[in-house]
């Protein structure tokens, strides 16, 4: 298997893939579901304790793998704002007929703002696309990390992850 | 001279845990810091914490040092700040200069060292430049005083604190030109990994820093790969524009203390050096004594808190505030939360070398 995440920091898709709670093709379609990039054994659990539906489960020891149940998952994003490692993001595979719409947590200002355009970026930070930023979401109980959501052409919807940082 | 049941030597996550857990048994606590702040390393941890609810996961270091602060005044817990503890006796009279002033000495029944760690440092041409600097400094700077240690800084070390102070480095509004990393894999967590990745900070695996390039100050930085012995591959040399390099190459328990103490010690690389030897109530060799936090090996603040704790706990028991029942569940209990901390493939290691140091007591004792 292609394993780049401890020689250049970021997962491959490979690696992704063989981790249980990665969605499969077939869980795309379901609307927008929360994608959960966390493939190594640390002893972390909140995905698992603030997800309002249970879908998210690591159990007992927490340094189980997070998997998740996505008929459960609404796409609320309750948990990419908690979880501490930044490793969620939600995605709607069919927000419009040609378009993708991605909710990722974001934690450097300035944000951007609704309506605005913005790169957005692979797991390596390389440009892929330009997207049409939808919604900036701070609430208290997020804590300073704040949700963006990025409408962007659906074709780059493995690949997308984050957007440039502004200022 | 001053009397005190339990004196607790560092006010950082592990201290002010073991304290606030003699105080709220009933002993009477004296805290010493040197620091002009209490919260030990807590007040630069801007991110938020890993672990379970009960580790307070998700919370961000600052509030937890904020929760604990409230806690000491709640249950009001002398703190004594700008306080460098220089000295133990065999009778536990413990030597204080008392606001980096007054010369003073305070008798105590029980002693618990939190002196945390100091960081590690490597020499290389140039890295007495003005720029060159601790990453936990850089940390220190950004995140409790507002200065940014530098506009473009290459990062060396890819373990945690490598990665999270470039995290912090970003959203500080400094450029990371790059991680380097000595070793074939990267030592972090794979989600701070990636988080700075997707930031577009490389990661030069298998390199170390070469030369420290200026004439005043840092302008540059030269990086060379290492072949499978360590040693610099000729011709692999790159030179990256930076005007500061932060090193990030671990930590060493602040043990000093517990030498003049007269505790005994056992050598173990996974922790961080040379370690005060211990038991499960956290005591070391000299009866009275105890340890928690990073001095009894490096860990994380999750983990100095639940030792906190535990020593805290066992201090108050030793004095009678507790019999013998009760003191076996609460203990209990902190080591099952300690067992949840120290497993997986982070984890698993240090849960190795914490037991060595248990059983190296043992042994000591029936010597
Ligand atoms: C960049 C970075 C990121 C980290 N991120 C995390 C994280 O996400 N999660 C996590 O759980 N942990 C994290 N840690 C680790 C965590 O900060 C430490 O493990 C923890 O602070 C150790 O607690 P402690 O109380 O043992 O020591 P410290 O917090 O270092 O406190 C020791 C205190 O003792 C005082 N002291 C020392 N000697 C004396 C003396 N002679 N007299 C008086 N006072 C003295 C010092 O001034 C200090 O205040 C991180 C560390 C760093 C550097
Ligand atoms: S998006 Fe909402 S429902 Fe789905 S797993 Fe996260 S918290 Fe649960
Ligand atoms: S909260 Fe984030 S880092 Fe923690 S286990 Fe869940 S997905 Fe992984």
């Amino acid at each position: 298997m292609n394993k780049t995440l401890k020689t250049i920091g970021a997962p491959s898709m490979e690696e992704l893939r063989c981790s249980a709670a990665f969605p499969e093709k077939k869980d795309y379609q379901r609307g927008p579901i929360a994608i959960i990039e966390c493939t190594e054994e640390i002893p972390c659990n909140p995905c698992e304790t603030v997800c309002p539906k249970g879908a998210i489960k690591v159990g007992d020891p927490i340094t189980n793998l997070p998997t998740i149940d996505f008929d459960l998952c609404s796409g609320c994003g309750i948990c990419a704002a908690k979880c501490p490692g930044l490793a969620i993001y939600i995605l709607d595979v069919n927000y419009t007929e040609n378009e993708a719409l991605i909710m990722f947590p974001f934690e450097y200002l300035p944000f951007p703002e609704r309506g605005e355009t913005v790169s957005l970026v692979n797991r390596l930070g390389d440009t892929v696309c330009p997207g049409r930023v939808e919604s900036v979401l701070s609430s208290k109980s997020y804590d300073h990390t704040t949700l963006i959501s990025v409408a962007f052409p659906k074709q780059y919807y493995e690949d997308v992850v984050s957007m440039k940082k502004l200022g | 001279m001053k009397k005190y049941e339990v004196v607790v030597v560092g006010a950082g996550p592990a201290g002010l845990s073991a304290a606030i857990e003699c105080a709220r048994a009933g002993a009477k606590v004296l805290v010493a810091d040197e620091n002009n702040k209490p919260g030990g390393q807590l007040f630069k941890q801007i991110h938020k914490f890993f672990g379970s609810k009960e580790h307070k996961a998700g919370v961000r270091g600052i509030y937890i040092g904020e929760q604990l602060l409230k806690e000491t005044e709640n249950l009001s817990i002398e703190v004594w700040l700008g306080s460098e503890v220089c000295g133990i006796d065999a009778d536990k009279s413990v030597w204080i200069i008392k606001n980096k002033e007054e010369s003073c000495c305070v008798k105590a029944e029980r002693i618990i060292i939190a002196s945390g760690a100091t960081e590690n440092s490597i020499a290389f041409e140039g890295w007495t430049l003005p720029g060159v600097m601790g990453a936990g400094a850089a940390q220190t700077m950004m995140n409790c005083y507002r200065v940014l240690p530098g506009k473009r800084v290459l990062m060396i070390g890819s373990g945690n604190v490598g990665v999270i102070v470039s995290y912090q480095l970003l959203q500080a509004g400094a450029e990371v030109v790059g991680i380097v990393e000595a070793a074939s894999a990267l030592g972090g967590y794979g989600v701070h990994t990636a988080k700075v990745r997707r930031a577009g900070v490389p990661f030069y695996t298998g390199y170390t820093v070469k030369r420290g390039i200026g004439e005043k100050y840092i302008e540059a930085a030269e990086i060379v790969k290492l072949d499978s012995d360590w040693k610099h591959i000729p011709g692999s040399e790159k030179i990256l524009t930076a005007d500061t390099i932060c090193l990030a190459v671990g930590l060493t328990p602040l043990i000093e203390l517990a030498w003049l103490a007269g505790c005994r010690f056992t050598y173990s690389a996974k922790l961080g050096g040379h370690i005060p030897v211990h038991n499960k109530y956290m005591e070391t060799t000299v009866k009275g004594i105890y340890i928690a936090g990073d001095v009894s090996g490096i860990e994380e603040a999750s983990t100095a808190m639940e030792e906190g704790r535990l020593a805290g706990i066992s201090a108050a028991w030793s004095l009678g505030y507790y019999d013998d029942q009760e003191a076996e569940i609460l203990i209990e209990e902190e080591w099952r939360k300690l067992n949840l901390l120290r497993c997986g493939q982070f984890g698993v290691n240090r849960k190795v070398s914490k037991d060595e140091i248990l059983n190296k007591w043992e042994e000591m004792r029936n010597e």
